[in-house]
């Protein structure tokens, strides 16, 4: 494999003293129609330390769906990785290895004992012909080939004591769960085979708040226990806010800000940003009036010239129709807006 | 059906009432298929019964027309004592009925007279079970194969040659794709009989392998026709199952691809033609009508066939009989095992 050696780790953040898990470079993805080919990520460069939960927001058709599936590795046509990096960094000081140009076979090895996914709806997730624990029996004993029945049954009941699920629930066919149940269920089954990195798409959507925090808790707990590193994806800032240590920003399929959750809470460089933060009520500070923001996401078949978030912008200039800004380094974010260039900031 | 438990009850101990549930369940459906059995014999009883006309007497003409000459009255009443008296109380005839029924006992033939037809029935039932259950599981095999195999790679070149095939040859009549074998594979090249299920001079081994070489024909004509529906029923299964999110999961789970496409993807497309698999089976003994008469197959299609032909009403109401109690039997079967294939209709009744 060509493992591009890791030259130079000056990160998003500039001080980057963890060792990464995962680097990604530059990695844009196409969707391949007939009329050409539309760009949902663009140049995304993102990098992910050891037990690192990293967010990423944005509205529906941000591009932050295809980010993961291109992560991960499990997307189908049209969608296509036409260019970048994704290199994962394994824990026992192997090098690095990229992702986009293994072969099926390789990145089958590599899958849930890396890198494992918590997908948004656990019904659609879970077979429903299957017990759940054929379910972890079937990936443990893919990974550890030498574990045997009676093996993959214990580890699958320690799984399971994880998330608080006992272990007779084994036998249990999915319907026969509660929605949180399941949800907490491929949370363990993630976990099942170690993995480095747990890529999370909208973990919480299909649960009651109730659940979604007893969810987010155990997650915080088993991450604090067993050192993995999530990369959470959401349109709910207030929801990454508590739980991500990063967070990252994206409109029309690039990053427009990443930085420490506090630092994007506090002073977001960004007008989208600010406008995410405004659009839902703090909950420990007083009450300030709420804002949307104007208009929608832009069509990605025909982006707008220059900035693309210049038509909805509430302090554009005019060399936002024309210039495309890039990332920023402010000391705590980077974000990608002209005004920052330029010296008076907004 | 009544009683719906709540699926989304979330705390069910599942593992200790699943059982009972699933019995509870198949003792319903028993009960239900036990009442449409009754309701298929009476009606195999009512029906001929109310029929216009009476049979004695179309027997004796059919007689007077071979013979050419006029029967004496005579003739009528011994006819009416076999088969049984017209003016007789209905219920005491019922009972009989039903008497007779649990003997095995069909009645008499008239047009093979004095053969019974319970006999007849249980010569031709061995051949039609061989050749229609045979095909039929066969058909059922390779077109799901197939149409997981297409609708795994749906737009692939497998499928753009494959599956348009399919549909070309499933839409071709039987009959013709029956008689153009015939034509080619007997009448021209004389690889094949032509006609029959056995050759009647042989014993033993070489009888067996003779039925096989006279089965050939009839066999492939079945499986080359019916193979076509079954492959694009699984294939548009298979597109959308396909993009399951558990689909999703299990390739993220790094599990091998034929597991994936069989434990993941095909079991779930699978449901649905299940069904159809079961109906299919419970079809084979009425089944292969067409096949029977093209190549004169001796089985129940051929038998019945010809009863029709010669009107001969005891054998026909058996074939009948025994036709509505197969469809129900299967579809028991179909329903007890489904239970079993999917777990999520166990809570539905």
């Amino acid at each position: 494999m060509s493992a591009p050696a890791r030259t130079e780790t000056r990160t998003l953040t500039r001080s980057s003293p963890h060792e990464a898990v995962l680097e990604v470079r530059d990695l844009t993805v196409d969707y391949i129609g007939p009329d050409g080919a539309v760009t949902a990520c663009k140049d995304v460069t993102l990098s992910l330390r050891r037990g690192e939960i990293l967010g990423i927001a944005g509205e529906s058709g941000s591009g932050k769906s295809t980010l993961i599936t291109a992560l991960t590795r499990l997307q189908r046509p049209p969608a296509a990785t036409t260019s970048g990096s994704i290199t994962f960094h394994p824990r026992d000081g192997r090098a690095g290895i990229d992702l986009v140009g293994l072969s099926p076979r390789e990145l089958r090895r590599l899958r849930w004992s890396t890198m494992s996914i918590v997908l948004q709806s656990a019904m659609d997730a879970l077979n429903p012909v299957m017990r759940l624990g054929d379910q972890f029996a079937d990936v443990l004993r893919t990974h550890y080939r030498d574990l045997d029945r009676s093996g993959a049954r214990d580890r699958t009941t320690e799984l399971l004591a994880m998330v608080g699920i006992s272990a007779d629930r084994a036998r249990s066919f999915p319907h026969e769960m509660s929605g949180g149940m399941r949800q907490r269920a491929t949370i363990a089954l993630a976990l099942a085979c170690e993995p480095e990195l747990v890529v999370m798409d909208e973990p919480t959507t299909a649960v009651d708040v109730v659940m979604q925090r007893q969810i987010l808790a155990q997650v915080l707990r088993l991450r604090r226990e067993l050192g993995f590193a999530v990369v959470i994806v959401t349109h709910d800032l207030s929801l990454l806010l508590e739980v991500a240590d990063r967070i990252a920003i994206m409109y029309a399929g690039r990053i427009v800000e990443v930085g420490t959750a506090s630092a994007l809470y506090r002073d977001p460089a960004h007008p989208y940003t600010r406008g995410l933060r405004d659009s839902f009520p703090p909950l420990h500070a007083p009450l300030r009036e709420l804002r949307g923001i104007p208009g929608t996401p832009p069509d990605l078949r025909r982006p707008p010239s220059g900035c693309p978030f210049h038509p909805r912008c509430p302090v554009r200039v005019e060399a936002c129709q024309s210039t495309l800004p890039a990332l920023v380094p402010l000391p705590e974010q980077e974000a990608a807006c002209l005004l920052l260039t330029s010296e008076e900031n907004p | 059906m009544t009683v719906v438990t709540d699926v989304s009850a979330p705390a069910a101990p599942t593992t200790r009432l699943r059982v009972p549930s699933r019995w509870a369940f198949l003792a319903r459906r028993l009960g239900f298929y036990l009442t449409a059995a009754w309701a298929a014999i009476t009606l195999n009883f009512l029906l001929p019964r109310l029929m216009p006309g009476d049979p004695s007497v179309a027997i004796v003409d059919q007689l007077q027309r071979v013979s050419g000459r006029q029967l004496p009255p005579e003739t009528l009443v011994s006819i009416q004592t076999l088969f049984g008296d017209p003016d007789a109380n209905l219920a005491e005839q019922y009972l009989a009925y039903l008497g007779q029924l649990a003997r095995f006992d069909l009645g008499i033939s008239i047009s093979r007279f004095p053969t019974p037809v319970a006999d007849l029935v249980a010569s031709g039932l061995p051949w039609t079970l061989m050749l229609v259950g045979t095909t039929t599981v066969l058909a059922f095999v390779i077109g799901t194969g197939l149409g997981v195999l297409t609708g795994w790679k749906a737009g692939g070149r497998f499928d753009a040659i494959v599956t348009p095939a399919s549909t070309f040859i499933s839409s071709v009549p039987y009959f013709w794709v029956a008689l153009i074998a015939l034509w080619v594979f007997a009448f021209e090249l004389r690889w094949l009989p032509s006609s029959g299920g056995y050759d009647p001079d042989l014993e033993g081994p070489a009888f067996w392998l003779s039925a096989l070489r006279y089965g050939i024909l009839p066999a492939a004509t079945i499986v080359f026709s019916a193979f076509g529906g079954w492959l694009l029923g699984m294939r548009n299964m298979t597109v959308t199952t396909v993009r399951e999110e558990y689909v999703l999961l299990a390739q993220a789970k790094g599990l091998s691809p034929s597991r994936v496409v069989l434990r993941y993807a095909a079991r779930n497309a699978m449901l649905p033609s299940f069904t159809g698999f079961a109906l299919a089976l419970g079809g084979v003994i009425g089944g292969a009508l067409l096949t029977e008469i093209v190549f004169s197959y001796p089985g129940i299609g051929y038998l019945l066939y010809d009863s029709l032909t010669k009107r001969d009403y005891p054998v026909m109401q058996g074939v009948f009989l025994l036709i509505a109690l197969t469809v129900l039997l299967a579809n028991l079967i179909a329903d007890s095992v489904y239970v079993f294939v999917d777990p999520r209709v166990r809570e539905q009744g």
